[in-house]
């Protein structure tokens, strides 16, 4: 971090003095880190953010640590306003599982769960969901690895073709289930239909589903 | 006959970490000290750059440095620019910058000028085609390099005449001169006799790949190498290409592609964006990410060629086809494409058998993204055009759908094509047969018209074809002291599973239990043999021949080192998967860890201090780093070939077609495959199914729409250009397997993953088509306003040839 800490600073002394504060935070941030309750990826935290302006963050310094719930746990954040979800779970909170496929609401690749209703996160802000129990894919698993009945039942009817689209399309399936333990098949194909996926594999996904609904 | 592995399911390795999200894409991974590149796109459909001035931009605080068409590794003409000194098409990159974020780089693009000179451009085949139309490229509008050993037809400005325009009735396609052509039989005097002639003109739309994942890339340069995580179907078939690209060697990359995002075509090479960040990497030092957006996949993520085409069909009075006159232009994006035009002569020849035929071609360029082959490149289109055409005649001859198929089939040894080749094998009758008992053809086509108030039944049966398989590339296995076998497999992660389920090839031969296997594959650094890619429906065929001959290398190595050691010759040994053992006293005996230690104690061929001079320099590279790690086996395929591989579909389709909104529901849907022996079942299934759900989209929703005023495109996101969605599917889908082994492969098994679309499309426009009582619109796609158009009687929107229609 010391190369881009020097990139952070700038002509004028506002920007410097923003700098300085910055690099507080950032050793608040390592002592969290070093309690093992932050994220993994802190080396982006300044950075690389699609959409997301350090040139805003330096002028209104307005880049604010929150705590956010994802998958069971507290995880403490810096987060610009304009940042969505999907970028803080990949870029910040090394939860690289939720996939950007399009980003722009069309593809469904990106689908988590928000107190257990499925949202696009790369549509999602993440100031947005402070108080909401987030839960993306890599949060199915139980402690010791033992896959979700949705998961198991997506390798059983061997559901993923490239793969890409299958986390969120894990996640659609584990928000309907849980919403419509029973779904009718036609059912699942509306609760599904959010997320696409090129290779065609709609119908063993369908097949998983109804299998994971014991049916 | 039995196997142990083929023919069964199993749990590929990487399955798990799909549906865990463990699974890593190019855009997954980081480097220390990692900064963001964007893209300066081309603003205009064709232009010439008259300079481009940075400065402004490396001024700004957090830009690290362009790339400019100058400081990239130039491409000969016609192949695609990395970056284009002439942009042919809007959205084609001609700067690169970096910078700390994407938000910098993308303000800094903001500030770079550069001066464009406009060129003409366009968008429609036949307009460049018209005396004094416009050319795509400044050299010329027509032309294409691949694939030997046809010879190529240079790049050239190539037009009919206005007499050509002028003979032409309305909505009908020119015949000008072709650039390509061949022909066998008697062409004209099949028509002769034929008693039913059609000559029909046809539109297929050109289609984007759209695959979930936009071709990402993290470059970095680490100690003489160039680390690439990119986005592939293949593994070591694009490393010569990339390492052309970066302007280095291929043993100075390390290409990290373990999983793919989906590719259909679109990633079986190298593709020229793939080496912006590698050579951004090498110019600032540090690590490079290039994340592509959608909008921008749409612009460098290629495309389908789409046809304006002509066919004439003559027909027995019992429906055999005497002869066919199939025309084909095709647009084929601005550069060097593919050759689908090519490939429709061959799928027409083969599958119809036509007594006579003649093909003629002309692929001319147009200000559109770049095409490559996408899933059954012109095989697929073709079916699109001709399958509902079948139909149309036997209805007019009154002959059964399905028997005029099975009249026309080809066989194994059937000829096809301009050089008269021969396939294989081919069991497409088999799979019409067996497709029209599971799917009840003869009650089912009773429902054919079936009124239920709006809506009517549409019953039919398609079929199409796809070369199966390669040859000539190198198999690799390993046999470590602690007893695995260990497959390299060079081939790529499209989803296919492939690259385990050939694997299997090998486990089989020497008789291993699947458990005691492991697939390496994905990472340079696990040295992997020279590979096809996974493309063009090959790797059931091309690999398990690499994999057999690596692995009876293997197996001969065992019984040598065996007699060696525990004496008599090696014919007198047998392995059984855990040991090599004397026939005559199965106790004397070594393990395959024992043997494995043995041959690195003896070192040359046994443990790959010494090889066979004929393999590929890569696979050389890659047994040289893994000489005195084992027992290896490694092989050039050399096995007998005879003939063309060959893969087919029979598709079985019910429909219901609401003649109200235009719009259909696919009640049943069955597909059926000629793949030789099925390798891996599920496997099987979902590529047939998959397929199917493109053809579906191909059919009757996918379009590549370009204005032709500016040269501006109207299909750059997923809800423009419409790829299948769960709705648009059936509920349920059913597929099968004639199971018949192909002759030319060890264990019989061959390729398939592409027939699948053509044959799906086909049927369901065959199925439209019989709901509307054998209307033919000569057109992909079909969309539900041409239906209600027609219903209600009134004249389509566009006119019959025109291309960029919604």
């Amino acid at each position: 971090m010391a190369d881009s800490s020097s990139l952070l600073t700038t002509d004028g002394d506002s920007a410097a003095q923003d700098a300085a504060s910055r690099y507080t935070r950032r050793e608040f941030i390592k002592r969290v880190i070093a309690t093992g309750a932050v994220a993994s990826a802190a080396a982006y935290v300044y950075g690389g953010l699609s959409g997301c302006s350090r040139k805003a963050s330096l002028a209104g310094g307005i880049e604010r640590l929150i705590s956010l719930n994802v998958n069971g746990e507290v995880r403490r954040v810096d987060v610009l306003p304009q940042e969505t979800l999907a970028m803080t779970l990949r870029y910040k909170l090394g939860l690289t599982g939720t996939k950007l496929g399009c980003d722009r609401a069309e593809c469904g690749a990106c689908t988590v769960t928000l107190d257990d209703v499925t949202h696009y996160s790369c549509s999602t802000l993440t100031h947005s969901v402070r108080n909401r129990k987030i839960v993306t894919i890599e949060g199915l698993a139980g402690p010791n690895g033992e896959l979700h009945p949705v998961q198991q039942a997506f390798v059983d009817e061997l559901g993923p073709q490239c793969g890409f689209c299958t986390p969120g399309q894990v996640m659609s399936a584990v928000a309907l289930l849980k919403h419509n333990p029973k779904p009718s098949r036609e059912e699942a194909r509306m609760a599904m239909s959010g997320n696409l996926c090129r290779c065609g594999a709609y119908d063993n996904y369908l097949n998983a589903v109804m299998r994971a609904a014991g049916g | 006959m039995a196997y142990k592995l083929v023919g069964k399911d199993f749990t590929p390795h990487d399955v798990v970490a799909k549906v865990t999200g463990q699974a890593k894409y190019s855009e997954d991974f980081r480097a220390d000290g990692m900064v963001f590149c964007r893209l300066l796109l081309s603003p205009m459909p064709h232009a010439r750059v008259r300079s481009i001035d940075a400065s402004e931009a490396l001024k700004m605080e957090g830009v690290f440095g362009v790339l400019t068409p100058d400081d990239v590794t130039p491409q000969p003409d016609p192949f695609p620019p990395i970056l284009a000194k002439e942009p042919r098409y809007i959205g084609e990159p001609i700067v690169a910058v970096a910078a700390v974020d994407e938000t910098t780089a993308q303000d800094a693009i903001e500030k770079i000028k550069v001066d464009l000179e406009p060129l003409p451009f366009t968008v429609d085949p036949l307009q460049s085609l018209f005396p004094g139309g416009p050319n795509a490229r400044s050299d010329g509008n027509v032309g294409m390099v691949f694939p030997p050993p046809i010879p190529a037809t240079a790049v050239q400005t190539f037009k009919w005449t206005a007499a050509d325009f002028a003979k032409a009735n309305e909505g009908q396609l020119p015949l000008g001169k072709a650039v390509e052509e061949w022909s066998y039989g008697e062409v004209e005097d099949g028509f002769a006799k034929a008693k039913l002639v059609y000559d029909e003109s046809f539109v297929t739309a050109s289609i984007s790949h759209h695959s979930m994942e936009p071709r990402s890339c993290l470059a970095y340069w680490q100690n003489g190498k160039c680390f690439v995580h990119g986005s592939s179907q293949s593994h070591t078939f694009i490393i010569p290409t990339l390492a052309q690209y970066i302007g280095i060697k291929p043993d100075e990359v390390v290409l990290i592609a373990e999983y793919c995002g989906g590719g259909f075509g679109s990633k079986g090479n190298a593709y020229p964006v793939m080496a912006i960040p590698a050579l951004m990497s090498k110019k600032i030092g540090k690590p490079v990410m290039m994340r592509i957006s959608r909008a921008e996949e749409y612009f460098v993520g290629s495309g389908r060629s789409g046809f304006q085409g002509r066919i004439r069909l003559g027909f027995r009075a019992d429906g055999r086809l005497l002869a066919a006159d199939l025309y084909v232009v095709q647009e084929g994006g601005p550069n060097t494409g593919f050759w689908d035009y090519r490939n429709a002569g061959d799928a027409v020849s083969l599958v119809y058998q036509p007594l006579a035929m003649r093909w003629r071609g002309v692929p001319v360029y147009g200000n559109t993204p770049t095409r490559t082959a996408q899933r059954g490149p012109g095989y697929n289109q073709i079916m699109c055009a001709v399958e509902p055409l079948i139909d149309r005649a036997a209805r007019e001859l009154g002959v059964d759908r399905l028997q005029i198929r099975l009249l026309n089939n080809p066989q194994g040894g059937s000829k096809f094509g301009g050089r008269q080749q021969t396939v294989s094998s081919c069991y497409l009758k088999d799979a019409l047969a067996k497709g029209a008992a599971r799917f009840k053809w003869d009650e089912k086509k009773q429902l054919s018209g079936k009124r239920n108030g709006s809506k009517v039944t549409g019953v039919a049966v398609a079929q199409a074809y796809h070369p199966a398989g390669f040859f000539g590339f190198d198999g690799l296995v390993r046999i470590t002291p602690d007893g695995k076998l260990h497959i390299h497999n060079g081939v790529g992660n499209l989803g296919t599973f492939s690259h385990s389920s050939t694997a299997r090839i090998a486990a089989e031969v020497l008789k291993c239990d699947w458990d005691n296997c492991i697939v390496q594959r994905g990472d340079s650094r696990k040295h992997l043999p020279w590979n096809l890619g996974q493309f063009g429906s090959n790797t059931s065929y091309t690999m398990s021949r690499t994999n057999y001959v690596a692995a009876v290398d293997a197996v001969a190595k065992l019984k040598e080192i065996a007699a060696k050691d525990l004496g008599g010759k090696p014919e007198d040994y047998d392995i059984d998967g855990t040991k090599v053992f004397a026939k005559a006293s199965p106790s004397k005996s070594l393990t395959y860890g024992a043997a494995a230690q043995r041959a690195i104690d003896l070192g040359g061929k046994f443990s790959g201090k010494e090889m066979p001079e004929d393999i590929n320099p890569l696979t050389k590279a890659s047994v040289t780093a893994l000489s005195g790690t084992g027992l290896i086996g490694v092989a050039k395929d050399k096995l007998p070939v005879n003939g063309q591989p060959a893969a087919f579909i029979a598709a079985f389709i019910h429909i219901e077609l609401d003649l109200e909104t235009g719009q259909h529901r696919i009640l049943e849907f069955l597909s059926v495959g000629d793949c030789g022996t099925v390798i891996h079942p599920q496997g099987l299934a979902t590529q047939l199914k998959g397929g199917s759900v493109q053809g579906f989209g191909m059919a009757c929703l996918e379009h590549m729409v370009y204005d032709p005023q500016n040269g501006l495109p109207a299909t750059v996101g997923l809800h423009q250009a419409k790829p299948a969605t769960y709705l648009d599917v059936p509920l349920e889908m059913h597929t099968d397997a004639v199971d018949k082994p192909d002759p030319t492969s060890p264990l019989g098994t061959k390729g398939v993953g592409e027939p699948p679309v053509g044959s799906a499309a086909a049927a369901l426009l065959c199925a439209i088509s019989d709901a509307l009582g054998g209307h033919v619109f000569n057109r992909t796609p079909v969309s539900p306003d041409m239906i209600v158009n027609f219903t209600a009687g009134r004249p389509q929107s566009h006119k019959p040839l025109q291309v960029n229609t919604f």
